[in-house]
């Protein structure tokens, strides 16, 4: 990955003479065999695992969105009886049919989705980061602290969202509290609005820790002299924050943020475990959507999912593009 | 919030240490009372009382735990577990640190291309692999089994922990390979006799990370295994709750139970976690 270029090219890194440019592709494939076949070999079980278990099925599902694949005529085995497939091509039908189709489904996911994404990310990682300073200082009960706030994430997810159901159940203790602090009790669970808020708070509790520990880890990482530096030329706390604090983080923070917008764009387990799939249409991101078409009706519509799918893969793609673009951008700048 | 304390070098009145403490305190107790809430809630024997929670105070009782663990196959779920997060680590890591070594210190083709596959298969959403990889696992047996379950999570969690331990390796000077190269070892022998040892941190949470993400997986534990003797905890837990009864009293008691494992190994794991994870994301 090319997020963090110059951070990799100050690495110490083998000085044995590159390859010369002229030579073909097939020597160099071959010289950088003899030369490196052991790390060929080391690379193999991860490539192997990857491209059966998803390589593999990728191309299926690719398949299927240009087709009318559903459970019914896809084939399958019941009993000793093995039944072919039967579907048959129907080229971009599938695509038509979901951007523009009659029940007009897709698109309000899709905005949701982004700002759901968009929210989820931005509020957890600024947690993250004030958490993560407020960390990196003296405090004492440090290894307590650190302790607790990272529960969220050593506690396994569906136990967690289990506690969030009860919680914000319409007489949980969440609606108790706010009853006594005389506000309104909101049907967390049930209103489309405030599932919405219910679902970015669960999964803003549930992606902290994560970001938290990674931004205490990045801010480890930065010089003390740069702060003594600053603090010598007369900056202020903010300027401070502002000009060693971030910039110093960006190798962390421009990784974590990918990650987190990719791992948000997909999050499947929290909708599904908090909302289940009654009565919960308008909180559904894409995954979660696609995952209804899928085992949702009968017979399962293979071919709308997977579509929803490769649509999902695809905005991501284009998302992580510009995104290393710009960070790219940003560290040329810098340099 | 974060803003306006950052960094008061040295010393730091009174003012500042309360309030430092006390946004410390708020966000550790939301942190931690949801999961404090399930352990309180596990002590209701009555299969209503989730929904008065003040009744509970009045008789706890630790009746749900002894239901759970002499009366459901809560052990078989528990060792089912232990085997398959076990199995994803060891698997997952061995597997995630020669690839990421590989990449690490070799300039062969392929390098960058590999890296962003990594990044690429965290984009696949699990719906569109669901079915397919349903049909790869009956097709080589593997449906309904450890080895086969080991595998799939294998590939959610390998790519991130291939990246996170090149970044890890990178920090390692190469000359300690150079130096092993020169006392005979195999390159298999450098990296098994002198990084691995060196990378402890690093696989910690490599490792830690792996075991969370087996041993918490519900979607394709539910999806994958069949027979209810190869249930793991997560997918027995959603059996106290089907659409004919809602046992919620054991599902929060196995769910503490379930909790503390994975606790104790964030427990041993901890000291390595920063230190881990900053050499992760340092470098890309």
């Amino acid at each position: 990955m090319t997020v963090a270029a110059p951070a990799e090219a100050a690495t110490p890194r083998r000085t044995e003479e590159k390859p010369p440019k002229q030579a073909g592709p097939l020597r160099r494939l071959r010289r950088s065999y003899d030369q490196y076949w052991y790390a060929w070999a080391m690379c193999a079980p991860v490539v192997v695992i990857l491209g059966v278990l998803v390589g593999y099925p990728l191309v299926l599902g690719i398949m299927y969105t240009f087709t009318n694949a559903t459970s019914l005529n896809v084939g399958h085995t019941i009993g000793v009886n093995h039944i072919p497939d039967t579907f048959s091509w129907v080229g971009l039908k599938q695509y038509v049919d979901i951007l523009s189709g009659p029940d007009n489904q897709f698109w309000p996911h899709f905005w949701w989705t982004i700002i759901w994404t968009v929210s989820c990310v931005a509020i957890t990682v600024s947690l993250g980061l004030g958490l993560a300073v407020l960390l990196n200082r003296q405090v004492r009960g440090r290894t307590l602290y650190r302790t607790l706030l990272v529960l969220p994430w050593a506690v396994p997810t569906f136990v967690t969202i289990f506690s969030w159901r009860l919680l914000l159940s319409d007489g949980g203790a969440v609606n108790h509290l706010l009853g006594s602090l005389g506000l309104g009790q909101p049907e967390w669970l049930s209103n489309p609005f405030w599932q919405k808020i219910a679902a970015i708070t669960v999964n803003v509790w549930v992606g902290v820790p994560f970001m938290m520990l990674s931004m205490l880890g990045g801010l480890q990482a930065i010089p003390g002299e740069l702060y003594e530096a600053a603090e010598m030329d007369g900056a202020s706390p903010w300027q401070r924050f502002r000009n060693v604090t971030l910039p110093g983080l960006r190798p962390v923070s421009s990784t974590v943020i990918l990650l987190g917008v990719i791992w948000t764009f997909n999050q499947f387990i929290v909708i599904f475990l908090l909302f289940g799939s009654t009565n919960s249409d308008s909180v559904q991101i894409l995954v979660t959507y696609s995952y209804q078409l899928f085992f949702g009706q009968n017979p399962m519509d293979y071919a709308g999912a997977a579509t929803v799918g490769v649509l999902c893969l695809s905005i991501l793609v284009v998302f992580t593009e510009f995104y290393r673009r710009w960070i790219r951008r940003m560290q040329g700048e810098q340099a | 919030m974060s803003t306006k304390k950052t960094r008061g070098r040295g010393e730091r009145g009174p003012l500042a240490s309360a309030g430092l403490h006390s946004v410390l305190a708020v966000a550790a107790f939301v942190a931690a009372f949801p999961v404090a809430w399930v352990a309180y809630i596990s002590l209701g024997a009555g299969e209503f009382d989730y929904q008065h929670p003040n009744r509970i105070a009045a008789h706890p009782s630790l009746a749900n735990y002894d239901h759970v663990v002499n009366h459901t196959d809560f052990f078989t779920w528990l060792g089912n577990s232990t085997l398959i997060a076990a199995g994803t680590t060891v698997v997952g890591v061995l597997v995630a640190a020669s690839a990421g070594y590989a990449v690490s210190r070799i300039r062969f083709l392929g390098r960058g291309t590999l890296m962003y596959t990594f990044l690429l298969t965290q984009m696949f959403p699990v719906s569109v692999l669901m079915v397919p990889m349903y049909k790869i696992l009956a097709d080589t047996k593997l449906l309904d089994t450890y080895g086969g379950l080991i595998l799939v999570y294998c590939t959610t969690a390998v790519p991130y922990c291939a990246w996170l331990l090149k970044g890890y390796f990178d920090t390692i000077p190469v000359e300690i390979d150079e130096a092993g190269r020169i006392d005979g070892l195999n390159p298999f022998g450098t990296f098994w006799r002198l990084i691995i040892p060196l990378a402890r941190p690093g696989l910690a949470v490599a490792a830690f990370y792996t075991f969370l993400t087996a041993w918490g997986e519900v979607a394709f534990a539910s999806f994958f295994l069949l027979s209810s003797n190869h249930y793991t905890l997560a997918v027995g837990l959603q059996t106290f709750v089907s659409q004919f009864n809602s046992q919620w009293n054991y599902m929060a008691a196995t769910g503490v139970l379930i909790a503390i494992p994975a606790a104790a190994f964030f427990y041993l794991v901890q000291k390595n976690l920063v230190t881990g994870l900053t050499a992760g994301g340092t470098k890309g």
